[in-house]
């Protein structure tokens, strides 16, 4: 077991960093190489030139390596993308996937996507815009260039940030405008279908003035055997007062290899909460920023991890702090087996004059093997005064009093192990505050430990 | 006869029971038998080994048995799994109750009701909050805490006023009970030991650890015993409980050291 902090570089053991680097920096297919064929339609120029611009970007930055400071402690032997190829995916396979979208009892929209297509969408009730991106130019042109892929990728994930902005299909655009308050979730569906597969899904979600909604996106592959390669970017920008309810619940299939980019713009008064349920995939890395651009913005930001076999959960975060008075709390836990590993970078950024704000940094890693590995390098830059700010990174495994107080009640130490860490992964779950939304999560994370723990 | 040959067997049975813990003698041929029926309490000074008795019979693997067999209704406890002795009908209560973050008291006590039925089998939802609501009313016990993390951030009562909420909902044949008493106000006290007395019964037999003759007020024991040193030095009825209250464990090693 191995827990580096980055304040003690020298406990990380050199001999496996230099096995690492063999095999080189990872590459992309050169299936991406080739210019994207955009859909142009009617869409604005601004537009068109994002993805121009993006699309250059791709092609003129290299491939994050292993000297990169942001991408320290990653394997990146793993960081091979070169099989993987757009798919569409065939009318039979859609019905099916339109079939096995479950979720939610209620929600005030629903929209899913097949391989960065949308298939399906029942637009929004109760108030809210829900819309695909491209549709919602015309209208919310303005809204929508303020923000499209504006500073996404800042924690080194940039070329894939570009390769994301270039590739996206569309996407979905969720607004709520001014003091309405949206009743149910909306729930998003991406699935990735065929081997070798891609999906970039998009998602960008504003809410007005006092307004406020939910969003919950399930990834899940259509086969738990196909590889795939999928990039997100979520982008949550709530202004003066309004509240976002953010859950990204990542069921990709085992051979998938996923990039999640969350970019959270806070205004003054309002408060966003991210999840991202890290419950599948080979490798992942997610980078979550949050900007609180005004006073008296706070930005729950949440994440939960159970990892296996030889899976990478790369985690970069970034709680920017603008202005006075706001607050983050970032809470971070990894449920780790096998022979998995986890990375936490995490930064904490109070800017000259953003006095007065509190901002809280732990992740706990639970080790629940001995051969897994977890890293973490919390990070504070403070500018300001009257600032309280904690991090704190801890691991450990389940304490054996814990164990036994299950065992004297009857309960075999394998379910008691069990048990304990859908405790130490449910219990953030609660700071959701919906019901309903807790209650898929928590059974998702159990369907997890199911399947980890056979 | 074969019914007698079989109800003798009905109890509890500890033998010259010796046990150490890192290497650490603890007890030292510890004899007791507790027939189904009888309320039996403990009382001993600090250290003497009380809580050390309550986990080798429970099967805490710290422990090392170097000595002696404990029999429940006639079959070697010490052969069996700690979870398996739960099951098979053993209850012990925490002197400390452990805290198990993230999961809810409602789901550890379902679990531990799950592990009791036949592979395949599951608990009916409906039946085990009906059940659990029942028992916890009895015993005062807010519904909130259902919904709660076991014993985090409880208080020292309610940690307490939780075992017997689980030896209630799991309705074992022997309940070692260490100083369930302990930290209860005396309101708690007496609803502590209502549950407890609404459980006696021909079928089930207690052992009650406790430092204070007033909880025997309340859960009347058929007899008392006191434990120094790892060994039971004395026997009697209640009244041998006001006696050391009166005297002190002084008067009971005093008259050892003159008999040895
Ligand atoms: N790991 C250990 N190594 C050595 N001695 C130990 C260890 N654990 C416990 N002991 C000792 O065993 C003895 C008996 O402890 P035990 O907890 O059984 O006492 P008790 O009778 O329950 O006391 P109390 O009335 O205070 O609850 C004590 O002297 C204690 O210090
Ligand atoms: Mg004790």
């Amino acid at each position: 077991m191995i827990d580096a902090l980055a304040e003690a570089p020298g406990s990380m053991d050199s001999e496996t960093e230099e096995s690492r680097a063999i095999g080189g920096f990872g590459s992309i297919s050169s299936a991406f190489e080739t210019k994207p064929e955009w859909e142009n339609g009617n869409l604005p120029e601004w537009f068109t030139k994002a993805r121009e611009e993006a699309w250059n970007e791709f092609l003129r930055l290299p491939m994050p390596g292993r000297k990169d400071e942001s991408w320290r402690f990653a394997n990146v032997k793993l960081h091979d993308f070169s099989s993987f190829q757009a798919f569409e995916a065939d009318a039979d396979q859609i019905e099916e996937l339109i079939e096995r979208s479950h979720g939610l009892a209620e929600s005030s929209a629903r929209v899913i996507f097949v391989n960065g297509r949308m298939v399906k969408i029942d637009a929004g009730s109760d108030g809210v815009v829900c819309l695909p991106l491209v549709d919602a130019l015309a209208e919310y042109g303005a809204v929508i260039e303020n923000h499209f892929m504006n500073r996404q990728g800042q924690l080194g994930g940039r070329k894939f940030a570009a390769l994301h902005a270039a590739r996206s299909d569309s996407g979905v655009f969720v607004y709520v405008s001014k003091g309405v308050e949206v009743a149910h979730p909306v729930e998003v569906f991406h699935w990735v279908v065929g081997d070798n597969a891609t999906a970039f899904p998009h998602t960008l979600v504003v809410t007005e003035q006092n307004a406020s909604v939910s969003v919950v996106e399930h990834f899940q592959s259509a086969n738990d055997d196909e590889a795939g390669f999928a990039v997100g970017a979520v982008k949550l920008v709530a202004n003066t007062g309004s509240r976002i309810n953010y859950v990204g619940s990542q069921r990709w299939g085992s051979k998938v290899k996923a990039v999640n980019l969350a970019l959270t713009e806070v205004g003054r008064d309002a408060s966003v909460t991210g999840c991202i349920a890290q419950l599948g995939s080979a490798w992942c890395r997610s980078e979550a920023v949050s900007h609180l651009n005004g006073p008296g913005a706070n930005s729950d930001m949440i994440s939960v991890a159970i990892a296996n076999g030889d899976q990478e959960i790369d985690q970069r975060t970034l709680q920017h702090h603008a202005q006075p008075s706001t607050t983050s709390n970032l809470l971070y836990k990894n449920a780790l087996y096998g022979r998995s590993r986890s990375i936490f970078a995490g930064l904490i950024q109070v800017d000259q004059g953003a006095h007065q704000t509190d901002a809280y940094q732990p992740c706990r890693n639970l080790l629940l093997s001995d051969e897994v590995e977890a890293n973490s390098m919390p990070g504070l830059e403070i500018n300001a005064d009257g600032v309280k700010c904690s991090h704190g990174s801890t691991s450990s495994q389940i304490d054996d009093d814990e164990i036994f107080y299950f065992v004297a009640r009857g309960i075999t130490p394998r379910i008691a192990r069990k048990l304990i860490a859908i405790g130490f992964s449910t219990e953030p779950i609660q700071r959701l505050k919906n019901e309903a939304i807790e209650e898929l999560l928590v059974a998702q994370i159990g369907q997890r430990f199911e399947d980890v723990t056979q | 006869m074969e019914a007698q040959t079989q109800s003798q067997q009905m109890k509890l049975e500890i033998k010259d029971l010796h046990a150490r813990i890192d290497g650490q003698e603890i007890l030292k041929g510890l004899s007791l038998d507790i027939p189904k029926g009888e309320v039996h309490a403990i009382m001993g000074p600090n250290g003497s080994g009380k809580s050390t008795l309550s986990k080798v019979l429970a099967g805490h693997d710290d422990y090392e048995v170097t000595g002696g067999e404990v029999l429940m209704d006639g079959v070697n406890l010490l052969e069996m799994p700690a979870d398996e002795r739960s099951r098979a009908g053993l209850f012990m209560a925490f002197q400390y109750p452990v805290e198990i973050p993230g999961v809810s008291n409602a789901n550890f006590i379902r679990a531990a009701l799950q592990a009791r039925l036949p592979n395949g089998e599951e608990l009916d939802a409906v039946d085990f909050y009906k059940a659990l609501y029942a028992k916890m009313d009895e015993l005062e016990i807010d519904r909130k805490f259902t919904a709660r993390s076991v014993n985090e951030g409880y208080s020292g009562g309610e940690k307490k006023r939780n075992e017997i909420l689980q030896m209630a909902m799991l309705e074992p044949f022997y309940c070692v009970l260490d100083e369930t008493d302990s930290g209860l106000d005396i309101d708690a006290l007496k609803i502590v030991a209502k549950g407890v007395n609404a459980m006696r019964s021909p079928y089930r037999g207690f052992l009650v650890i406790t430092h204070y003759q007033r909880l025997l007020d309340y859960i009347e024991p058929d007899h008392v015993h006191v434990m120094v040193n790892g060994r039971i030095v004395r026997s009697g009825g209640k009244g041998l409980a006001l006696e050391l209250e009166e005297k002190g464990y002084d008067w009971v090693r005093d008259e050892l050291a003159v008999t040895a």
